[in-house]
């Protein structure tokens, strides 16, 4: 195993923290507000999620922290280095993984990385040690072309070219959309490694099960910052009883709980479907729903009170970003 | 389902690149107005089984029936009586709305009377009146992929594939179009599709998951949890998926 002490790379300031600071940043794109007056610090040392679908402005704050797109107004900082300012010291401290194009797909797996490393001055061989543990795993493939590449083993080779010159801090911009449940859990465990090995992560998902993995998180929604804390945190800020209901005929179920009253929210969740309740007694609002629902001719009525989980934050935050 | 048609009979289906085997004797049907989910790892053969389902490679043994059609002999019957939209190409982003109705209602041989019509149903039934004549590239993922389906029934298909077609969108926006696929199946559409989502994976009649190029289960969500001894798809994957 590698810490972060005995990583040893020109390369690598080994007394340089990487916090970070974002100071009221914005980005215009025409008339398109993508993203609006944000402020947050992320910690040396955290994982850090930034959750949101596209258009929620991940993909920009993520190019303003790599100096690879200027701010319409604001500040960043990485450490001691500000993103504009100090682009050349923030390129060579920062690994970054960009949702598409980190590739190139006409070289091979072993091509890809040997360029990565020479474009940041060092060898695969100096820094292998880094990045082994994903590497083994696509190294059988090593001559493959990475246009042959399964999506799984894309990432792997992807986040090994990122790697490759010993950054203190990645930023990793969705790397997981696409990728099966099985390759995704992988990932999250080669992410949590690296944390372990002394790195700074910041990474962003449409994946709202995502968020249970981070540190910290930030829910974003249209250039805004919806939230901005621990998973847990923000679980436990959801206002009303969260309760989930099931019974034959699912879809008509869905229609009929929306015109509960007593009720602020109600969407579909897998199996079940969710309703947030805004009277304070669980139990007068269970055998309200149930006997409303017998009366409308269900059976097999299933109702239990259940724990939020970062998707059922997510939409109550957006409902009320919508009004 | 005995009673039900079928719209998709594939029997023994092979397909081999060089010495790969990508799809492995698969047998399976999809009834009418039904939800069929086609789940699987990156690599286990999806895109290869969708690709000879859609009518666009054909099998190295075995067959495959689509909408009445054999994708082997019929491709081109087999095209004009599908719908297929994906996550990564479905409309044109230089085009306005309008054009891209225009152009897939052409190119599905309706006439312009339909197409005029068909753009109006889909317009008003989204609320989407006012993107009529604005470019694509200008209007929010959720509500492109929204359009995305509605283009892709324009010609009233007897299936429509949609591959992944909420990767990226927003939670409500998802659910939204679910509910665009429920009412669809109801009318009598059958929808195959592929998700990553596992919540999505729930929202299906009956779901199918690959592995290595074989489909190793096949059953309604609540039967395939009960079959594996979990409580939720995402662990029935799992299962599945890591062998």
């Amino acid at each position: 195993m590698v810490s972060g002490e005995q990583i040893d790379s020109p390369f690598t300031i080994h007394h340089m923290s990487v916090n970070i600071q974002i100071d009221s940043i914005s980005k215009k794109y025409a008339d398109v507000m993508a993203l609006n007056n944000i402020s947050l610090s992320i910690k040396s040392g955290e994982l850090f999620g930034f959750i949101g679908p596209d258009g929620a402005g991940k993909t920009s704050l993520f190019r303003i922290l790599t100096s690879l797109l200027l701010p319409t107004s604001g500040k960043a900082s990485i450490g001691e280095f500000d993103v504009v300012k100090d682009y050349k010291k923030i390129r060579q401290n920062t690994g970054y993984m960009p949702g598409r194009f980190s590739l190139y797909l006409d070289l091979t797996v072993e091509e890809n990385l040997d360029f990565y490393a020479s474009i940041f001055n060092t060898t695969v061989k100096e820094n292998y040690e880094l990045i082994k543990d994903i590497y083994v795993q696509i190294e059988p493939f090593k001559k493959r072309r990475a246009g042959d590449l399964s999506g799984g083993m894309k990432q792997k080779l992807a986040l090994s070219c990122a790697l490759i010159h010993s950054p203190r801090l990645i930023i990793l911009d969705e790397p997981t959309t696409g990728v099966d449940a099985v390759s995704r859990m992988e990932f999250w465990e080669l992410l949590k490694k690296m944390q372990k090995m002394g790195m700074t992560i910041i990474v962003s998902t449409p994946y709202m099960d995502e968020a249970a993995l981070c540190d910290r998180v930030a829910l974003m929604q249209n250039g805004n910052l919806l939230a901005v804390d621990t998973p847990n945190n923000i679980v436990k800020s959801y206002k009303g009883s969260l309760f989930a209901v099931k019974a034959y005929n699912m879809h008509k179920l869905l229609d009929d709980l929306g015109s509960l009253g007593d009720t602020s929210q109600v969407f579909r969740f897998g199996e079940t479907i969710h309703i947030t309740s805004t009277i304070n007694d669980d139990k007068v609002y269970m055998e309200s729903v149930n006997k409303q629902l017998i009366d409308k001719g269900y059976k097999d009525i299933s109702i239990h009170k259940v724990n939020p989980v970062i998707e059922d934050c997510f939409l109550s935050l957006m409902d009320k970003d919508v009004e | 389902m005995l009673n039900r048609a079928k719209i998709i009979e594939v029997e023994n289906l092979v397909k081999k690149f060089g010495s790969f085997t990508a799809n492995d004797n698969l047998t399976f049907d999809v009834y009418k107005g039904e939800i069929f989910g086609f789940l699987g790892a990156n690599g286990a053969g999806k895109t290869s089984a969708i690709r000879i389902l859609c009518g666009l490679s054909p099998p190295t043994s075995g067959k495959a029936i689509v909408a009445g059609y054999d994708v082997a002999k019929y491709p081109n019957k087999v095209k004009a009586n599908i719908g297929y939209m994906s996550q990564k190409f479905s409309l044109y982003n230089d085009m306005t709305v309008k054009e891209n109705f225009r152009f897939y209602g052409g190119i599905y041989g309706l006439s312009k009377k339909q197409i005029v019509d068909k753009t109006n149903y889909f317009l008003e039934k989204l609320e989407m009146e006012k993107t009529r004549n604005v470019v694509l590239s200008e209007i929010p993922l959720g509500w492109k992929q929204k359009l995305a389906f509605s283009v892709a029934i324009i010609h009233d298909p007897k299936v429509v594939f949609l591959d992944e077609p909420t990767g990226g969108v927003d939670p409500i926006t998802r659910r939204q179009f679910w509910e665009m696929i429920y009412e669809n199946a109801d009318k009598g559409t059958t929808v195959f599709v592929t998700t990553h989502y596992m919540d999505e994976a729930e929202y299906c009649e009956r779901v199918s998951i690959m592995s290595e190029g074989k489909i190793e289960a096949l059953d309604t969500p609540a039967n395939l949890k009960s079959t594996y001894g979990v409580n939720s798809m995402n662990d029935v994957f799992i299962k599945i998926a890591r062998g």
